[in-house]
């Protein structure tokens, strides 16, 4: 395992994930809160549209939309973000991991909206304060510290959907697995180095936003 | 959503408000539509010859249904192992015995935690560098070792907490009939628990589904490889994804339907699950926004 280590490098790899997490992670909340906010809105159609691109994103599996990233819109549409390869595949891969996860981080936020309980909406409507005011005012800053818990979970799956990029050539931790596991026998001892490697990404993380929800809910 | 708990019985003022945002809406959405045909259009991807092979039979007999079949037969084989996995676990992890408990819960954890791909990966090397099935199967027992063993421990977590969210009256009538423990889980707690936890079972068909896309990765010749394959025989990768993209959110669209149903069902009966225990998957909640289904992303 050693001589395979010394070939290799494990912590640009992973390195590269976290690359991929951190921006694709505030993309993602950028445009969930977006959707979730039109979600609720009293206008139907904003309603229709945030409708839709949940359930058409959240039913695509996320390796389809990498791939045709690439071979769709970059080699048959001309999309693409920079002449070298890799350039290009990073950034597509952060905008793909934002947009899919997006409609999770939506569902996460509805959640929270379900932890507001119906009097504070009323009271927030009673003391004349318009939708706009009431949602920024009231019941987003409540339903935030509600949904601490599954947007946890969803920037856990954030981080293990990341390897996905791996599909497009982003040179991440599955990339890297994947070149070993293709050149090498006996990879059951770097199996377990990136089994561990995200065990250490996501377990403090978990614990952090269980405890961070545990602190950040509103006393009813 | 119950409309009007956020927001009045818009008055003139407000009413005049929401159409002009209904407006901008519409200007956005058309907007961006136009965008897209235009794009596609400018690199001749809606000329007629690019969507045609999709009317004939070849298209679909040699290569969409090959495809379909060999996604939902990782998905059909991933699912009933995953199901006795995640059940053994589950049991494991409420078990009296202290090593079976801890050993469950490493397990499961550590099954959670690594990425599906990872374990796809690995588990694909190491089939074909060892020989340990037939070389054009190895693929697919990859796939399906990757998806099991994730999915399990996700159907743990759900038996875990289906069992956690019974009255707890459940358990000690079983105890106080005389039942042992064994007893009380088999006959009583489990086919309870296995009941409530079914809606977010039928929702984890949903990911198994979509991550057997995973599969392409690994040459598992998946309904989106196949769908490459026929984007380059016709030279119409755009439409070719975008119908196979079609044909997953057609199939999990119902599976998340039936699932709805079945979720609706159960409340009625008052035999749902609880919300709450962390379980992902699990939680359903209903309150200011309507129903919301609070399961964490897969791939």
């Amino acid at each position: 395992m050693g001589d395979i280590l010394a070939k290799y490098n494990l912590f640009a790899a992973f390195w590269m994930t976290i690359k991929l997490s951190a921006l694709g992670a505030v993309g993602a909340l950028l445009l969930g809160t977006l959707l979730a906010v039109m979600r609720v809105s009293p206008v139907t159609t904003l309603r229709a549209i945030g409708t839709s691109y949940v359930n058409v994103v959240r039913n695509t599996p996320l390796t389809l939309l990498m791939v045709f990233s690439i071979l769709g819109a970059t080699f048959t549409l001309g999309l693409s973000f920079s002449d070298q390869a890799t350039t290009n595949a990073f950034i597509w891969a952060c905008i793909i991991i934002a947009v899919y996860h997006a409609a999770f981080v939506c569902e996460a936020l509805r959640s929270g909206f379900n932890t507001v309980p119906q009097g504070q909406a009323e009271a927030a409507r009673s003391i004349g304060l318009t939708f706009a005011q009431s949602l920024s005012q009231v019941i987003l800053p409540q339903a935030f510290r509600g949904a601490v818990a599954p947007l946890g979970s969803t920037l856990i799956a954030l981080i293990k959907n990341s390897t996905v990029a791996a599909a497009i050539g982003v040179a991440d931790a599955a990339g890297l697995m994947k070149t070993i596991s293709e050149n090498e026998t006996g990879t059951l001892g770097v199996f377990g180095l990136f089994a561990i490697g995200f065990v250490i990404l996501t377990l403090p993380l978990g614990l952090w936003f269980t405890s961070l929800s545990r602190r950040l809910a509103v006393k009813r | 959503m119950s409309a009007g708990l956020l927001f009045d019985a818009p008055g003139p003022k407000a009413r005049a408000r929401y159409r002009v945002l209904t407006v901008i809406g519409i200007v956005l959405a058309l907007g961006a539509a136009y965008w897209v045909v235009r794009t596609f259009a400018s690199k001749d991807q809606l000329t007629a010859d690019k969507w045609k092979p999709f009317l004939t039979a070849d298209a679909w007999s040699q290569y969409l249904l090959i495809g379909l079949w060999h996604t939902i037969e990782a998905a059909l084989v991933s699912i009933a192992l995953a199901s006795v996995f995640g059940l053994l676990l589950g049991v494991g992890r409420l078990s009296e015995n202290t090593p079976i408990r801890w050993l469950s819960s490493t397990v499961v954890e550590v099954f959670r935690s690594v990425p599906v791909l990872i374990m796809m990966i690995f588990a694909f090397g190491a089939y074909t560098s060892y020989g340990v099935f037939r070389d054009d199967l190895n693929p697919l027992a990859a796939v399906v070792t990757g998806l099991t063993l994730y999915n399990g421990s996700v159907i743990a977590e759900l038996v875990r907490s289906g069992v956690h969210g019974l009255p707890k009256g459940q358990r000690e009538a079983g105890v106080s009939i005389g039942l042992t423990a064994a007893q009380t889980m088999r006959a009583i707690l489990l086919p309870q628990a296995i009941t409530a936890m079914l809606p977010a079972f039928i929702g984890q068909l949903v990911v198994i589904l979509k991550d057997s896309a995973l599969g392409t990765i690994i040459t598992y010749d998946e309904l989106l490889s196949w769908s490459r394959s026929l984007g380059s025989a016709y030279a119409n990768t755009i439409p070719a994804y975008i119908v196979a993209a079609l044909l997953f959110i057609a199939i999990n669209f119902s599976l998340t339907l039936l699932a709805r149903k079945v979720q609706e069902r159960l409340s009625r009966r008052g035999r749902a699950l609880p919300d709450g225990d962390g379980a992902p998957g699990a939680g359903v909640t209903t309150g200011v926004v309507g129903t919301v289904a609070t399961a964490p992303p897969s791939t």
